[in-house]
């Protein structure tokens, strides 16, 4: 933005009063503010619902000695990073296949589309019957060409790799949907010109698609990262972070410690992974739209 | 186009944010004063099958006898969602009339002081049981009755297939995990295990308790006081070695990780799964679900290393309670049911209405005579004397992650000794979170 433009928008008077603000302003401030503040006095407290007592900086001491809290921040990165990683290396390619003249092209986007629109509570039931070891269908399905299926859910190495394949058949639809925008908005002078120079289809893909869909990367990596990081109804619906602390990840680790009545303690967890979420996205955000900037 | 003025924003703010207090208000409290007048008090119990059936069946008995009063059932999740839905409810005054909640330790976190009806000064106070009584009394007032009998913490079997194999009862361990041995190489699975519902995990700890005890009995008392601990008391860490010797010697159900309660009663039932370390609550499922299997069922005392002490871990019944919120003719209502509740009609009403779980700790009240074997099992250990209250209604202290930690030994993902370490921590914060002296 040029600075002639911003001082002169500094110089207009705005044509609305400030009055206008206030009805978002005293939502924003009811529902927003105040229960965020609120929530970092009571994370120094010992608060069982009934009464509190500030108790200084010991929930957080507490919260790191956490048994339970390293395997869960391992688990909420592996998670973060396999579902955002898994959409852009499918999203990707779907997208591509998506804009390109392929039969019923309209009724396949709304295929890869639709489980974005069901209830991921809804899904995660869904999933966990078909995952179930014996009569799930998964496991009948394998056994028929005699394959020994593993117990999606309940073995301790497969459970959060299961669960986070399903967030990645949920998630990639909306993927792929801001792929295809991507590239749709690719001018088609580009390709003309490569095809000119002799760029096969792949040459394509490599040189003009792949950079030019950069900032819907950028939006598709940043968007699954947040996802990932505070994911925690799916993993609910389907394994409640068991079995016992395998699955966990951060937010189901606050998640019971509230359901404990650790009230203050799960507010001190709270605190924390918005600590770690910002720390984690608002570099990455950065550094990813530099980059763009920089082209 | 409609202009609107600061003012008249402001006005339409004011309304919104007033609107949105006055439907934060709780509709119990425009209850009608009048005594004469038909009462209707909301009563809130858990989900399970087993306590809707008992709610409903006072409910309706009890306005039989008082057709001025209707009782409405309301229901909540089990477990820490229930535990949620009960605090947020009486912490923000919105707590129905009457309640029905777990006594012992889940029952002093409600902080009953400041929450609840002191009921000491009743009539109904004097003929309940003492044990009982202790799981929900704080700060030496009494504030429930029982809901539902006793139930015992022990091992459920298939007596059809004990039969078959010519097997005893066992009264140690030794023989317990003898016996064991026999199942397996008959083809049958020795110990059914449910680890979907994650609590039934903690029962070879939970109901070891007795034999805790029995060896070691001021046990509770030096826990409470945080100078006891799971890993170094050689007694109480038995119970997750029990745990890990089953799974290690691959006397578990195949499905043990992917079934719920529901599904292990029914192995029971048809004779698949050998032992089911169960309460005895279960044996209500089985009347329910395999009527024709009932006879086949038996019950046993959890056996601990020394015969001459074998007995039974026993629970406490949940209490019904009435919180500080209901007032007026409301109050006096909610007291009359309670001691409806607390009378031989009550538990005959309980009896009816679902399959009791054991003996009920009210004077005058007996079992039916037709009440299953299993149930019937548990009369000796009574009869004897040779029992105790399971550790949670002797201590507050209770850790939350207790059944996780279970689901892990029981599934071989972490070794006994390392899991009473662990929980010896997860138990910190809950004492911490009581304000227990010595933690």
């Amino acid at each position: 933005m040029s600075n002639t433009r911003k001082a002169r928008r500094r110089t207009a008077p705005s044509p609305y009063p400030y009055w206008f603000y206030l009805p978002a302003a005293v939502v924003y401030a009811v529902l927003f503010l105040v229960p965020t503040f609120a929530s970092f006095y009571f994370s120094l407290t010992r608060w069982s619902l009934f009464d509190y007592q500030f108790i200084g900086l010991d929930n957080f001491v507490l919260f790191f000695q956490e048994p339970a809290l390293v395997k869960g921040f391992f688990n909420t990165i592996l998670y973060a990073v396999t579902t955002s990683g898994l959409k852009v290396i499918l999203g990707l390619p779907l997208a591509v296949l998506l804009t390109s003249r392929i039969v019923a092209r309209g009724y396949l986007r709304s295929v890869v589309f639709f489980p974005v629109l069901v209830s991921t509570i809804g899904v995660g039931i869904t999933f966990t019957v078909l995952m179930n070891p014996e009569q799930g269908l998964f496991n009948r399905s394998l056994a028929a060409v005699g394959i020994q299926g593993p117990g999606w859910l309940t073995d301790p190495s497969w459970a959060l790799l299961s669960v986070a394949l399903v967030d990645v058949w949920k998630g990639v639809g909306l993927a792929t949907l801001i792929y295809i925008a991507g590239i749709v908005s690719i001018p088609q002078e580009y390709f003309e010109a490569a095809r000119v120079d002799g760029a096969g289809a792949f040459g394509g893909f490599r040189h003009i698609i792949l950079p030019l869909a950069r900032p819907a990367t950028v939006t598709v990596v940043i968007l699954s990262l947040i996802g990932g990081l505070r994911s925690f109804d799916l993993i609910w619906a389907m394994t409640r972070g068991g079995p016992g602390f395998t699955s966990d990840v951060i937010a189901s680790v606050i998640y019971k410690q509230y359901q404990a009545g650790f009230y203050g303690l799960s507010t001190a967890g709270n605190v924390i992974l918005f600590l770690v979420v910002t720390a984690i996205v608002v570099p990455l955000f950065r550094y990813l739209n530099r980059g763009e900037v920089e082209q | 186009m409609l202009t609107l003025s600061p003012r008249r924003i402001a006005a339409v703010a004011a309304v919104t944010i007033s609107a949105l207090v006055l439907s934060a208000c709780s509709p119990g409290s425009l209850g009608s004063s009048d005594p004469n007048a038909a009462t209707t008090l909301s009563f809130l119990a858990d989900n399970s099958e087993t306590s809707m059936k008992i709610a409903e069946g006072l409910a309706k008995d009890f306005s039989a006898k008082n057709p001025s009063i209707t009782i409405k059932v309301e229901t909540r999740p089990q477990g820490g969602e229930g535990d949620n839905v009960v605090k947020t409810r009486l912490s923000t005054g919105d707590m129905t009339d009457i309640f029905m909640y777990n006594s012992g330790s889940l029952f002093q976190a409600l902080k009953p002081e400041q929450n609840l009806v002191a009921l000491g000064d009743q009539a109904f106070a004097g003929n309940l049981d003492a044990a009982f009584k202790t799981t929900v009394t704080a700060g030496g007032q009494l504030y429930g009755v029982p809901f539902g009998g006793a139930t015992g913490g022990g091992i459920l079997y298939n007596k059809a297939v004990y039969q078959r194999l010519s097997l005893q009862v066992p009264k140690t361990w030794t023989e317990f995990m003898a016996n064991n041995a026999k199942i397996k190489a008959a083809g049958i699975a020795p110990v059914i295990q449910t680890y979907q519902d994650t609590w039934t995990s903690q029962l070879l700890i939970l109901a070891d308790f007795h034999n805790v005890s029995a060896v070691q009995p001021d046990f509770a008392d030096r826990y409470t006081k945080n100078q006891a601990k799971y890993a170094n008391t050689p007694a109480a860490a038995r119970g997750f070695q029990k745990l890990q010797e089953v799974f290690d010697a691959g006397y578990l159900t195949k499905d043990f990780a992917s079934t719920k309660l529901e599904n292990g009663v029914k192995h029971l039932a048809d004779g698949t799964g050998a032992h089911y370390p169960m309460l005895t609550f279960a044996v209500g499922t089985i009347v329910t679900n395999n009527p024709d299997k009932v006879g086949d069922i038996g019950f046993f005392a959890q056996p601990g290393d020394d015969a001459a002490k074998l007995g039974l871990t026993v629970w406490e019944p949940a209490g019904v309670y009435i919180p500080k919120t209901t007032t007026g003719a409301k109050l006096d209502a909610a007291k009359k049911f309670l001691a409806f509740v607390a009378s031989k009609e009550g538990c005959d009403s309980t009896a009816k209405a679902f399959t009791p779980s054991g003996p009920f700790l009210v004077k005058g009240c007996a079992l039916p005579s037709n009440v299953p074997g299993a149930i019937k099992d548990m009369q000796p250990y009574f009869d004897s004397g040779a029992n105790s209250p399971a550790l949670e209604f002797l201590s507050p202290v209770k850790g939350p992650a207790l059944e996780h930690i279970c689901v892990e030994v029981g599934s071989g993902i972490r070794k006994a000794a390392d899991a009473a370490a662990l929980y010896d921590q997860d138990v910190k914060k809950q004492a911490q979170q009581l304000g227990l002296p010595g933690w």
